[in-house]
């Protein structure tokens, strides 16, 4: 199909792409203030630091397009950070042990995320919210607040080391590999038929119950991959950051910002997991560039904040675009009856009103 | 029918993207006349309606009511002007009484507080007008059926003193008894000299109703005219150029009855009861019965949804109890649920993936496979678009039932149930409908149709069994005229 340049030009600022146009726009501008950004050595560097955010962004993919929230990724890097710090401490022989530890707890938490959510019926932003309150409850009680003191050199490797002098790229973290490793396992994923199903139950949950879809199991299995997303970013974040119970404090609301940067419509049903990266890319790039103007990292909050507001509404606006465009002409006739006898909630839209 | 038009439109023409839905339209209405507006979906029957109610505003043309040139820039210039729509999803608070709801926004005060007592009175008054006696104004309208509601929504437009009120497919929600009330309201308010533009697929209710027959046709004006000059015949041939007789197949070659395939005994649960069904390959069987008759519940309770509590199924010839969709599907029966965007469709995805959507959920190593035959299986179901990544919200009512239907004919199943599957598309769908219903009984599918259409039923059935409380309470064959059917989905009410 040959498009217009027009037509080129509303595709690159549609909600699903202007992340990265927002990407390249960002890169150039901290290249420009400093050179040796573009440098393959600090590059690396950059992506190491972005790798737990982005990490975590992917998670929440999973659970935002499958129709949820998830609120407590933040809370449980914290237990996975000072988890790790408690357990492994000066013994290096006890990384893989551990690792595998805080793997299982990951999937614990994300089956409780996800079964309450499903058989229980609770909001999953209530059960991620009490999620969240338990366990940095928890390490509250654990640790009394303090930092705690940090794991042996060959757990902190994971997060903080890397190859050195790598020709062309010259320092290749370990994070950034972990980070493309798992993009490459989530584009698989997705493109699965598991995959795809998180897309369908987001977009219409009864369509896919009605079509024998295990919408529970579905949406369990994004939990579990969130909770695993926090349990890796907390180990790179041991390395990079040191055990603390502030660290990982407001991932989550990273992570949704990030995906709704990148185009993920929040209730479901549309966006791509590369889309998610990139917004959280896009953030990070944001706070360097701000950090270069001078402007204190304690505005961090407030910035986030406005972007994420920002970003649905753009996406608000795109939709009510499309929505008065031939969407609403086209599928004429009786198809938009309401179905007698299945509750008044019907009787309430009007395309009178949402139609202009 | 000399009278000078209350309402006329020349040469109404709406773009969208560069699509033209409207192509230079021109329609008069009458006061007192009952103005049939009919066409395929995609003929641009909505967009005039949307356009006259100041939904859209149009490219080009222009709007002259009662001899004055009007622009509707808004909903709400076009009811304060006196043209009224009602849509087919009411626009109504369920939680007001009627009368609230009549009167939203401009309740009658008195000394600045609302006079709950004139509003009741004004709205008794309309509903007087429209000699309807089952709704009072201080009902709750949540706790009003469908028919009622829709009666509001027509006191609402009523007093707000239209001079034109139109209506889009407003049989579509309502049973089969509950018409008689609409059509006699329909006639009270042209005898009151109200223009109505009455939107319609059901031809038997357009020549019913209407005095003069506009056909639209891919945007254009096919021809408008007084509805005693045209016969059925003629009608369906303008507005598809395919003559009624294609309508029903026949059965094709080669279909053959078959073996049992599905049996319920004694079936049931807090919804039917005391079910005896047997579906056979090959055979086309049809359930009829008024709206809240238990069709769809027997169709859930099949399907796992409201599962059988008593009795037992069997499914080519082993005992099972179906307790889920998934569990169903496994057994190779599929239910084409009877309102598609809220069960059927995924609608933000594209058609591919709603095709897929049953495969990948419960039978994802065929995946690969079905996705090859994709386009095949579209082709065979006469979609009419070859863009398989197209999102399903942008197709037609007709190509979106042709979507729910490839996703399940992907699935391979021996047992089909469909759910009023021509509910709201245009003829040329529902005759792909019912070829793929025939081609499916020769491959020895067992076929159960739930229909609120008689002729429908009748013309493509093999044997209509007919529900009434929950319970299937006759067994009749197709010769069957459509009074007997009613007779017994009526029950003792018949007549009324």
């Amino acid at each position: 199909m040959r498009r217009s340049p027009r037509e080129v030009a509303l595709d690159l600022v549609s909600p699903q792409r202007a992340v990265f146009l927002l990407l390249v726009v960002l890169l150039v501008a901290i290249v420009v203030v400093n050179p040796s950004f573009a440098e393959p050595g600090q590059l690396m560097r950059f992506l190491q630091r972005v790798a737990p955010v982005a990490i975590v962004a992917m998670g929440q993919y999973f659970v935002i397009v499958s129709g949820e929230f998830d609120l407590s990724m933040g809370s449980l890097v914290t237990a996975q950070v000072v988890g790790a710090g408690v357990l492994v401490g000066q013994d290096g022989s006890r990384t893989v042990p551990v690792l595998a530890l805080m793997l299982a707890f990951g999937v614990l938490v994300g089956l409780v995320n996800g079964l309450a959510t499903t058989f229980l019926r609770v909001p999953s932003f209530i059960v991620t919210l009490g999620m969240m309150l338990a366990l940095l409850g928890a390490v509250m009680f654990w640790t009394g607040g303090a930092a705690t003191g940090n794991p042996a050199d060959e757990f902190r490797q994971i997060g903080r080391g890397g190859w050195r002098e790598v020709p062309v790229l010259d320092f290749v973290p370990y994070a950034v590999v972990i980070l493309v490793g798992l993009l490459v396992l989530a584009l698989w994923y997705t493109h699965r038929p598991a995959g795809k199903l998180h897309v369908a139950v987001g977009d219409n949950v009864a369509t896919a119950h009605h079509a024998g879809v295990r919408v529970w199991w579905v949406k369990t299995r994004a939990f579990v991959i969130s909770s695993l997303s926090a349990t890796v970013a907390g180990v790179l974040l041991v390395g990079y950051a040191g055990v603390h119970p502030s660290v990982g404090r407001g991932y989550e609301f990273t992570a949704i910002t990030a995906v709704v940067l990148g185009g993920v419509v929040l209730g479901g049903g549309r966006g791509w997991i590369v889309g998610a990266l990139a917004g959280a890319v896009v953030l990070e790039a944001l706070f360097v560039l701000l950090n270069y103007a001078g402007v204190p990292s304690t505005v961090r909050s407030s910035v986030q904040g406005v972007i994420i507001i920002a970003a649905v509404a753009y996406s608000a606006l795109d939709f009510r675009r499309r929505r008065s465009g031939p969407a609403t002409t086209s599928p004429a006739g009786g198809d938009a009856a309401p179905a007698p006898g299945r509750g008044g909630d019907t009787s309430t839209t009007s395309p009178a009103h949402s139609g202009a | 029918m000399t009278t000078a038009p209350v309402l006329t439109a020349r040469g109404l023409t709406k773009s969208f993207f560069g699509v033209r839905v409207l192509d230079e339209v021109s329609i008069e209405v009458r006061p007192g006349e009952v103005h049939g507006l009919v066409g395929e979906n995609g003929a641009g029957k909505s967009t005039l309606m949307k356009i006259l109610a100041g939904v859209y505003q149009p490219d080009d043309g222009e709007i002259h009511l009662a001899g004055e040139q009007v622009a509707f820039a808004h909903p709400i210039d076009a009811m304060h002007a006196g043209v009224a729509t009602v849509f087919q999803e009411f626009n109504l608070l369920p939680d007001r009484t009627v009368a609230q709801n009549v009167f939203l926004g401009r309740e009658p005060r008195r000394r600045g507080v609302v006079d709950v007592r004139e509003m009741a009175r004004r709205t008794q008054h309309v509903l007087d007008e429209l000699g309807v006696t089952s709704v009072r104004p201080r009902d709750r309208v949540g706790s009003l059926s469908v028919a009622q509601q829709q009666v509001v929504e027509i006191a609402k437009a009523l007093s707000h003193d239209a001079k034109v009120i139109s209506m889009d497919e407003p049989t579509a929600a309502l049973a089969a008894h509950e018409v008689e009330l609409l059509y006699r309201i329909v006639r009270s308010l042209a005898e009151r000299g109200v223009g109505v533009l009455y939107v319609s697929h059901r031809l038997k209710e357009v020549f019913d109703l209407c005095d003069t027959i506009t056909v639209l046709k891919d945007g254009r004006l096919v021809s408008s005219g007084p509805a005693d000059e045209l016969g059925p015949d003629e009608l369906v041939r303008r507005m598809v150029g395919r003559s009624i007789e294609s309508y029903f197949p026949g059965p094709l070659e080669g279909t053959e009855r078959g073996t049992e395939l599905l049996r319920v005994t004694g079936g049931g649960n807090a919804w039917v009861d005391g079910i005896d069904l047997s579906l056979h390959a090959g055979e086309i069987t049809a359930v009829a019965g008024l709206q809240g008759s238990g069709r769809t519940e027997l169709a859930e309770a099949i399907f796992g949804i409201r599962p059988f509590t008593r009795g037992s199924v069997e499914v080519g010839g082993r005992r099972v109890r179906v307790t889920s969709p998934r569990h169903a599907a496994r057994l190779g029966i599929a239910l084409i649920t009877e309102d598609r965007k809220a069960t059927g469709l995924s609608l933000a995805q594209s058609i591919l993936d709603n095709v897929l959507l049953v495969i990948r959920g419960v039978f994802p190593r065929r995946t690969a496979h079905v996705r090859r035959e994709a386009d095949a299986l579209m082709a065979r179901l006469e979609l009419s678009t070859d863009r398989l990544d197209r999102e399903v919200q942008l197709l037609s009512g007709g190509n979106q039932q042709k979507v729910v239907l490839g996703k399940w004919l992907a699935t391979r199943p021996r047992v089909v149930i469909l759910d009023e599957p021509t509910r709201g598309i245009d003829v040329g769908a529902k005759v792909a409908v019912y070829d793929v219903i025939r081609s499916l009984a020769r491959e020895g599918v067992a076929i159960c149709m739930i229909s609120s259409e008689l002729p429908e039923l009748l013309g493509i059935a093999d044997r209509v069994l007919v529900m009434r409380d929950g319970r299937l309470v006759a067994d009749l064959a197709p010769s069957a005229t459509e009074e007997e059917v009613l007779r017994h989905a009526a029950g003792a009410e018949v007549g009324a």
